[in-house]
């Protein structure tokens, strides 16, 4: 649904459309840091690549007088663990003079149905302080989807957020170029902060973010390459478990990657207990329901989001069965169905095929999973499940009684 | 009775003629829906035999509303046709247009939603990416089950369909006026709000169950609106306290609808101005009972 980008990314998208940006180079490794210093000549900032704040506090942006220094800080920044989340990518950038800083943005307004600019002579700081502290200090302002940001519009935006008459016609331009990236590229939010005047009068992008649109993709043919760029899953450090930081992170990176190759919305959570269900809602709910019954066993949790749709085929359970079993995490999986259009039979088939087919494959098929079915045809369904007599399935009629039964499996 | 659909209204499928239109289609006939006929632009003149039933197939949702006098129409289009055919829709002054395609862009979600508004407002658009409505017995538009239940005198407005069957489930034996999936996309044309309203003034719904998820405040909003307006007894459910973090709207939209958009912050919303909130589906069912008039 949502794709949040590098900086550098952002910083590039801003280029291409006429944002004024400091000159900078995106690098992989900290050897490769000299000769791109070296290219932007002078001191260069060295900028950590996360898709999270606090970067600054965290050491990740440090001042370079020359390329000996920028490798040496690279170094250093490289494999950073910021919020949990790992630096792979380090950008360089030509400092600026700040004379001064302001914020805008273009976002979604769900509530209002509409798009909003916001904006504020208070940037550089964290702008949810700035509408906490002094919420007459960030300007909102409502853009028509039919109608975009004119030079009206612009001009609006501009009176309403007080920039300086200096910079009016400066800033507005940046206005209109920051929505031309927040259409061309279907972004349901585009943020500068700061956008600064330097000491010369110009107006900069200095830094900025980019979430963009997943169900644009069809006609967005750059997304993909976007969105693939770096290694977007975090490090997760911050859950110690079995497996070291670093192993764990590359074993999560594999299954979600399995899963998205198989085309299965799926997502590693730190528990035991592996969730199969269809529907998103469906899904959620279950994960809260196990959680809640966890609570009752040791704290066992879910492991995983794992929704297959409302098809529930056979082939889409097996693929899902796949995945949340070669999860080490999981010691018991609750299978969630309810069947709507899906026949529950047929689920009951598709499951023990699943089976069938990991054990003929040579998979480690040893975890109990507990099945609940529902809806339509759930009597034959349950029926087929109790014939089979599989040694691995426990079915169970109602979703709360599962969700317990699955939580005392995983034996913590 | 029921809110939005009775068995008087008459249903033009958009996208009718392509997999998942027809074996809708196919599902809306057989539990009693009013299909009059199907839209296709490029496509307009054939007729399509659907079980036995000759649908006329037009160009243009204004052809379609002609000659057969559709007042509804249920949209399975794929995404990237999705808005030239809302757009089409609205433009013919349709009263009711169901979004059932799943994957549309934002931006184009709202720029319908402006357009709807430039054209006065109205059609009411429910969806996009929403399972669609039933009023079980009298009729059904889009792709919920019509056996889970049968008519009865609770109303039901939820962002997920899945969930919306379970509740449905749940409480087979009460039955339903009508069932609401508004869709779980960041814009919808039809809110939990809405739907209050209308089960508040039809005098064949008694009480009502919410449904929502994580993301943005409308289930915020919803509370704030049951306490001023809502008499009959509301009884909610929300998913999503174990999502993982980061899968919500991020700074900027938490900043605009001043709501953190969590599981936690709409149930103590809700339970708030006095909404009973279930723990799980089946003790919201059990929540809904208790609230019932005796």
């Amino acid at each position: 649904m949502r794709v949040d980008l590098f900086e550098y990314q952002a910083r590039d998208l801003f280029a291409e459309h006429g944002v004024p940006v400091p000159a900078a180079e995106v690098v992989d490794t900290p050897e490769d840091a000299g000769p791109a210093a070296d290219r932007l000549g002078g001191p260069v900032v060295v900028k950590a690549q996360v898709k999270t704040g606090g970067r600054g506090k965290a050491g990740g942006v440090r001042m370079a007088e020359g390329p000996g220094e920028a490798v040496a800080l690279s170094r250093a920044i490289f494999g950073m663990d910021i919020n949990g989340h790992t630096v792979r990518k380090v950008m360089l950038a030509a400092p600026a003079r700040i004379a001064d800083e302001f914020y805008v943005s273009f976002s979604l307004d769900r509530g209002n149905r509409t798009f909003l600019a916001m904006a504020s002579t208070e940037g550089g700081v964290e702008i949810e302080e700035v509408a906490a502290n002094d919420p007459s200090a960030l300007a909102l302002v409502p853009v028509d989807p039919g109608v975009g940001v004119t030079a009206e519009k612009a001009a609006e935006i501009v009176a309403a957020a007080r920039f300086p008459a200096a910079v009016a016609d400066r800033v507005a331009a940046v206005l209109r170029s920051l929505w031309e990236v927040f259409v061309a590229e279907d972004a349901l939010l585009v943020e500068v902060n700061p956008l600064i005047v330097t000491a010369e009068g110009d107006v900069v992008a200095l830094d900025g973010k980019i979430t963009l649109d997943d169900n644009a993709a069809f006609r967005r043919p750059g997304h993909r390459a976007l969105a693939q760029a770096g290694a977007p899953y975090p490090s997760l450090a911050s859950l110690p478990r079995a497996w070291s930081a670093a192993s764990r992170a590359e074993r999560v990176a594999q299954l979600e990657e399995a899963a998205a190759a198989k085309g299965l919305n799926y997502v590693k959570l730190d528990g035991e207990v592996g969730v199969i269900g269809n529907g998103a809602g469906l899904v959620m709910s279950t994960l809260d329901v196990v959680a809640r019954a966890g609570e009752r066993h040791g704290g066992a949790r879910p492991a995983n989001f794992l929704d297959i749709g409302g098809g529930a085929s056979a082939q889409v359970m097996a693929d899902g069965l796949e995945i949340v079993l070669g999860d080490p995490d999981v010691r018991s999986v609750f299978v969630n169905v309810f069947g709507g259009i899906t026949a529950c039979d047929a689920v009951a088939v598709g499951i023990l095929q699943a089976l069938e087919l990991l054990a003929s494959r040579g998979d480690d098929v040893t975890k109990p999973l507990v099945v609940r079915l529902d809806g339509n045809s759930a009597e034959r369904g349950r029926r087929i499940l109790a014939e089979a007599g599989h040694p691995l399935i426990r079915p169970v009629d109602t979703m709360d009684g599962a969700a317990d039964k699955a939580a005392a499996l995983a034996g913590i | 009775m029921a809110i939005w659909l009775t068995q008087h209204n008459r249903v033009l499928v958009q996208g009718m003629t392509g997999s998942e239109g027809m074996k809708h289609t196919r599902r809306m006939l057989a539990s009693g829906t009013a299909v009059v006929g199907g839209v296709t632009p490029g496509k307009g003149g054939r007729t399509v035999d659907v079980d036995g039933r000759a649908l006329p197939v037009f160009d243009t949702v204004a052809e379609g509303v002609a000659a057969t006098g559709a007042d509804t129409t249920a949209v399975f289009v794929p995404p990237r046709f999705a808005r030239a055919a809302v757009t089409d829709a609205i433009d013919a002054a349709v009263p009711l247009v169901v979004v059932i395609t799943e994957g549309i862009p934002v931006h184009d979600t709202a720029a319908l939603w402006a357009h709807s508004l430039d054209q006065g407002g109205k059609t009411r658009i429910i969806g996009p990416n929403c399972p669609g409505i039933i009023s079980p017995g009298l009729s059904n538009v889009g792709i919920i089950p019509a056996d889970i239940t049968a008519a009865g005198r609770v109303g039901l407005v939820s962002k997920s369909g899945t969930l919306t069957y379970q509740l449905m489930y749940e409480l087979r034996d009460l039955g339903f006026s009508t069932c609401v999936g508004i869709g779980g996309d960041p814009v919808v044309g039809t809110t939990h709000i809405d739907a209050l309203r209308a089960f508040e003034e039809d005098q064949g719904t008694d009480a009502v169950v919410l449904i929502g998820e994580i993301g943005g405040d409308a289930e915020e909003r919803a509370a704030a609106f049951i306490a001023d307006r809502v008499t009959k007894p509301v009884v909610g459910y929300v998913a999503g306290f174990t999502a993982p973090e980061g899968r919500t709207m991020g700074h900027a939209g938490a900043i605009v609808s001043g709501s953190s958009g969590t599981a936690g912050a709409k149930q103590e919303a809700l339970e708030a101005v006095g909404v009973r909130v279930g723990r799980t589906p089946t003790q919201t069912a059990r929540l809904l009972r208790e609230a019932l008039p005796r």
